[in-house]
């Protein structure tokens, strides 16, 4: 296995840790270590960020499917509003420095460290 | 039902799109306690709802990513494929260690990551001057 396979396995395994402990994404995993490990831009970890989410949240939705707990209506519901600012969120990102995004991005790892505390 | 309910929902669900298309998460932090508030989901049932909407927010931010030119879709790949090893990982972490202790274990490593992202910006941001003198 190669060193830079392993690094990104190492990524995969504190990601979807993270994922099943906390009933979340791994987004707040993935995003610094593709940038401080891997050398990512930051735009370009924030989108590499989001492909292995879609594919760790497919894995497990599937997994919750089996056992009856998704609720399609509500999925939608909450689903498809989340396209529509995803769409705007995106296209926001691209306009404002990458700076920017590593600032906003602190915040939000601050602010998940405070809910787990307390 | 009621209508401010169904508007409390769009509105978190587009609040947690945003975020994902700004910063690459997939927005569950917001979309479940919007679904338990807001849709009167068990907090079980609003983490595997939240899911299956987070695969059609990254899918949709992935693909607009990709066209920005902001996506290595191989790295991307591995770590989705690989992400199981990590929950069986959690799971014995979650019967070896108190939930406690993992809390605040991740609370540390979040705050240490933030410290670095914010020397990293704020180093790339130092005017490049020579010397001052």
């Amino acid at each position: 296995m190669s060193s830079r396979l392993a690094r990104l396995a190492a990524v995969a395994t504190a990601a979807g840790a993270f994922s099943g402990l906390f009933g979340v994404g791994g987004g707040t995993i993935i995003v610094p270590l593709l940038i401080l490990w891997f050398g990512y831009g930051e735009r370009e970890a924030t989108g590499t960020s989001l492909a292995a989410i879609g594919i760790i949240a497919g894995l497990a939705a599937a997994a919750h499917g089996l056992y009856g707990n998704v609720d399609p209506v509500n999925a939608l519901l909450i689903g498809l509003p989340a396209v529509g600012g995803v769409l705007a969120g995106t296209a926001l990102q691209q306009r404002i420095p990458e700076r920017a995004v590593a600032g906003a991005f602190a915040v939000l790892l601050v602010a998940s460290a405070l809910v787990l505390v307390f | 039902m009621e209508l401010s309910d169904l508007v409390g929902a769009l509105a978190i669900g587009f609040a947690a799109g945003m975020a994902g298309g700004l910063v690459g998460v997939g927005g569950g932090v917001l979309m479940v306690p919007g679904l338990v508030i807001f849709l009167g989901e068990s907090q079980l049932g609003a983490q595997a709802t939240s899911l299956l909407a987070i695969v059609g927010v990254a899918a949709v931010g992935a693909w607009r990513q990709n066209g920005y030119g902001n996506l290595r879709l191989r790295d991307a790949v591995v770590i989705g494929a690989l992400s199981p090893l990590g929950v069986l990982v959690g799971t014995v972490l979650a019967n070896a260690l108190s939930e406690r202790v993992l809390e605040l274990s991740f609370a540390a490593v979040q705050t240490y990551f933030a410290y670095r992202l914010v020397r990293r910006a704020t180093a790339s941001a130092a005017p490049p001057q020579a010397a001052k003198g």
